[in-house]
């Protein structure tokens, strides 16, 4: 049998998910075995190629992150949300509901200690959305995996479950929304 | 011998007077309900317990048990319903669980994990709703508030106070205290008010104690809403009177 082949990134996240990933310890080995991966931080390749699973960690709060996320849409036959910044735009929503130019004001000049600062406007840093997005407000999204971060046996079940060719579902103790 | 409706094909015995959803819980039947709660009259808002009766939806707190009914509660079609529904509070308010002191022993959320709600679906609204932490012992978060009017009866109904109230309609529709100055702490709230207990989600909360029993070994990290519903079933709606200011009002 042909190995999955499978992209995963981290976009407006703190890499949460992607070490609960790796907590699933030595069932790595026998995951390794169905699948291998394309772009992801464990590979360090920079461009999604054509994939059978994409694994989405972060919502989208800058231009880069709708970039790479159509990017992975565009090459990734299923799609999965994982961890409550995907699912809901998470903890860099919580930003949502004040002014963006005010936030930038008071971190970058008007805090204690920024004395003469500036808001960083270098070309190659991705300009900040208005508002955080969870990614199913960007592109169609297949499967959710809520949690902050899953479970590492969550993600071991919803993973072997869809590979399998079952319909993935995680019942009490492995779905959790914290 | 008393009488019976059918739920899900099961035969459900009732007293004249009860609701269905009295009936199937006394009965050991769980339908998924929200803002019913056994001890308050019910208010049949959030539609969360909503059955088929005779094909058509009715919310089964507020459906009076009457012999020969025909009701339909765990089918794919209602279930589907009640998803949306908790779907749809999720993305009205600023439901964020990882911060949340109520987290594991929350009903809404616990919905959620027994209805197998993966994601709110929606595009959340993100509003913009300041906590209220004038209280030194109570905080407000009306980010959480589902406006189920849990705390409302039970501070008028079994508090005797009415220190909360729905004002507003629609999308606009929020929860206000009854002072002057519109904050907590220049109300007659008490700790010891069955309104503060009664809070199903984290709007609500006792200052100083959320983390008192560790997240994993909260109420529904132990075992599913579904099971526990039918431990607090059937008891008696209580027969309280309503408070001073609602006489008044009458």
């Amino acid at each position: 049998m042909n190995k999955l082949r499978v992209a995963t990134t981290s976009l407006a996240g703190c890499f949460g998910c992607h070490t609960s990933l790796l907590d699933i310890d030595e069932r790595l080995f026998e995951l390794l075995k169905l699948i291998e991966f394309d772009r992801s931080p464990l590979t360090d390749i920079k461009h999604c190629g054509p994939c059978d699973i994409g694994i989405i960690e972060g919502g989208i709060c800058n231009a880069e992150n709708v970039a790479v996320l159509r990017e992975f849409r565009n090459n990734c036959k299923v799609l999965i949300a994982i961890g409550s910044c995907a699912v809901t735009g998470g903890l860099p929503a919580q930003r949502n509901h004040l002014d963006l130019g005010d936030c930038l004001s008071e971190v970058y000049l008007t805090e204690p200690g920024t004395m003469h600062g500036l808001i960083p406007n270098d070309p190659e840093l991705p300009l900040p959305l208005d508002k955080v997005h969870p990614i199913h407000e960007v592109v169609k999204v297949d499967y959710f995996i809520p949690g902050c971060p899953p479970s590492a046996d969550a993600i071991w079940k919803f993973l072997t479950d869809l590979i399998a060719g079952r319909t993935p579902s995680l019942g009490h103790g492995l779905i959790k929304y914290d | 011998m008393s009488e019976t409706f059918l739920l899900d094909g099961e035969d459900i015995p009732f007293e004249p007077g009860q609701t269905v959803m009295q009936a199937a819980l006394a009965a050991g039947h769980y339908i998924p309900h929200l803002c019913y709660h056994p001890e308050f009259k019910p208010h049949g808002s959030c539609k969360v317990c909503t059955v088929k009766i005779a094909g058509r939806y009715a919310t089964s707190c507020t459906a009076p048990a009457q012999a020969g009914l025909d009701v339909a509660s765990d089918t794919d079609e209602v279930n589907e319903l009640r998803r949306t529904l908790v779907q749809m509070l999720f993305a009205e308010g600023n439901h964020f669980c990882p911060s949340c002191e109520k987290s594991g022993n929350c009903v809404l959320q616990a919905l959620g994990y027994d209805l197998g709600v993966m994601t709110a679906g929606f595009r959340h609204l993100f509003p913009d709703r300041p906590v209220d932490a004038s209280h030194p012992d109570i905080l407000l978060d009306f980010n959480r508030c589902i406006l189920c009017e849990l705390c409302v009866r039970a501070s008028c109904e079994v508090d005797g106070k009415c220190v909360f109230a729905l004002a507003g309609r629609g999308i606009t529709k929020h929860l206000i205290v009854n002072a002057e100055s519109g904050r907590l702490a220049d109300t007659e709230v008490e700790l010891t008010d069955k309104a503060l207990a009664v809070c199903p989600v984290g709007a609500i909360l006792i200052k100083r104690q959320g983390f008192a029993v560790p997240i994993g070994e909260r109420r529904y990290d132990l075992s599913p809403i579904s099971a526990q519903a039918l431990a607090d079933a059937p008891r008696p709606p209580s027969g309280s009177q309503p408070c001073p200011s609602c006489e008044d009002e009458a």
